[in-house]
């Protein structure tokens, strides 16, 4: 028996390689369908998020790998996707590949990221948008390295 | 007009034509970041119109089929980037920007709020849309209060497009609410109202709407159902 949340889970941000859908928080859901289909609920980061179309073929190739050629793909909107998704683990991968996550949790104030290279907080922020909708670009005023950050949305 | 405002095909049009106009701008902001930050907010705006579009009927047929006169955007977003219709000026985008974002922010809240298929749409792009405002707040205080060159570029912007702004949202005072104070932080006049520019929202617009669709239609008209 193949678990299709787990092979479903795995496929990796065609734009953050360094995680998987299921550590982003995009998968809400797969499951077995009586026909043997296999229905897939997504969720978009951001509302033109260009990456769904590549996570929505990455999907189906890697279930049709393990032997489910029939698969639906759905695009959730509710509840809308926020950084808060993302798990521990997929915030720890971000950090290692250079890339600060978001702090967790509610915060009240809007805290600079801490640096993912020196682990300083002295950071300021270069650019309100980065390389993808959900980052933005940061410099830490310590190791003087540029870096991005999954801005907390 | 109330209930003009809250239907997926005015507020779709509005997002999508927004995105074409500030797409315009890719590599050519004033600076790297610039470019990044609008094509960013232009990817936004797209997004939302293609969720919002879905929802009235098929997003291509209405983005890539319709004529202008079928089109029920506010006019603010078919103007072009600056004074004339080929300029590209930054402060008059912002403006632009600082107007609409406003605008969409505050509808899509009380979207948010009823709930149903539109209001899961709203959820999702009204965080969006408060990141567009601070950054379009940001620009117009720091171009405002600048120099006497960007002074005079802000100011005439928020003067010349004010006329446009006057069927952007339901409830003109709470817009008021949010522009009021960034425009006084940025030391600009809050214009005197004039005769509402209207008409965006059954159908009435500018010569510029016509330019923007020619361009942005044209593959389509020629290529139906293209892909690549």
């Amino acid at each position: 028996m193949v678990d299709v949340q787990a092979v479903a889970g795995a496929v990796l941000d065609p734009e953050l390689r360094v995680v998987t859908i299921a550590e982003l928080g995009i998968l809400r859901s797969a499951r077995v369908l009586p026909d043997q289909t296999v229905r897939v609920e997504i969720t978009p980061t951001y509302a033109g998020c260009p990456a769904m179309d590549a996570i929505r073929d990455d999907i189906r190739s890697a279930l049709a790998g393990v032997g489910h050629p029939e698969v639906e793909v759905v695009t959730v909107l509710s509840p809308p996707w926020s950084t808060d998704m993302i798990t521990s683990s997929g915030r720890a991968a971000l950090a290692r590949a250079g890339i600060a996550p978001p702090s967790a949790g509610p915060v009240t104030l809007t805290l600079a990221p801490v640096c993912p290279r020196c682990g300083s907080g002295r950071t300021e922020e270069i650019s309100r948008f980065g390389p993808t909708a959900c980052q933005s670009i940061w410099r830490c005023t310590s190791c003087l390295e540029p870096f991005d950050h999954v801005r907390r949305f | 007009m109330t209930d003009l405002v809250l239907d997926p095909i005015m507020l779709g049009d509005d997002a999508l034509l927004a995105a074409q106009r500030l797409a315009e701008w890719a590599s050519r902001a004033p600076t790297m970041e610039e470019d990044v930050a609008l094509a960013n907010i232009a990817l936004d705006q797209l997004g939302a119109a293609r969720l919002f579009l879905s929802l009235a009927g098929d997003e291509d047929e209405l983005a890539y089929r319709r004529d202008d006169l079928q089109f029920r955007n506010c006019q603010l977003v078919e103007l072009p980037n600056g004074p004339a219709r080929t300029d590209l000026d930054f402060g008059w985008t912002i403006a632009k920007l600082l107007f609409l974002s406003a605008a969409q922010r505050q509808t899509y809240e009380v979207l948010a709020a009823d709930g149903g298929p539109l209001g899961e749409i709203a959820a999702k792009t009204v965080k969006e849309s408060a990141y567009h405002l601070d950054h379009a707040s940001l620009w117009t205080r720091r171009l405002g209060d600048g120099t006497p060159e960007s002074h005079r570029r802000m100011t005439e912007a928020v003067q010349r497009l004010w006329a446009y702004t006057f069927d952007l949202t339901v409830d003109r005072v709470a817009w008021l609410g949010v522009i009021e104070p960034v425009l006084a932080e940025a030391g600009l006049a809050r214009p005197a109202d004039p005769d509402p520019k209207l008409g965006g929202r059954v159908g009435r617009h500018t010569e510029h709407l016509s330019y923007l669709l020619a361009e942005m239609q044209v593959l389509h008209r020629a290529h139906p159902g293209a892909t690549w």
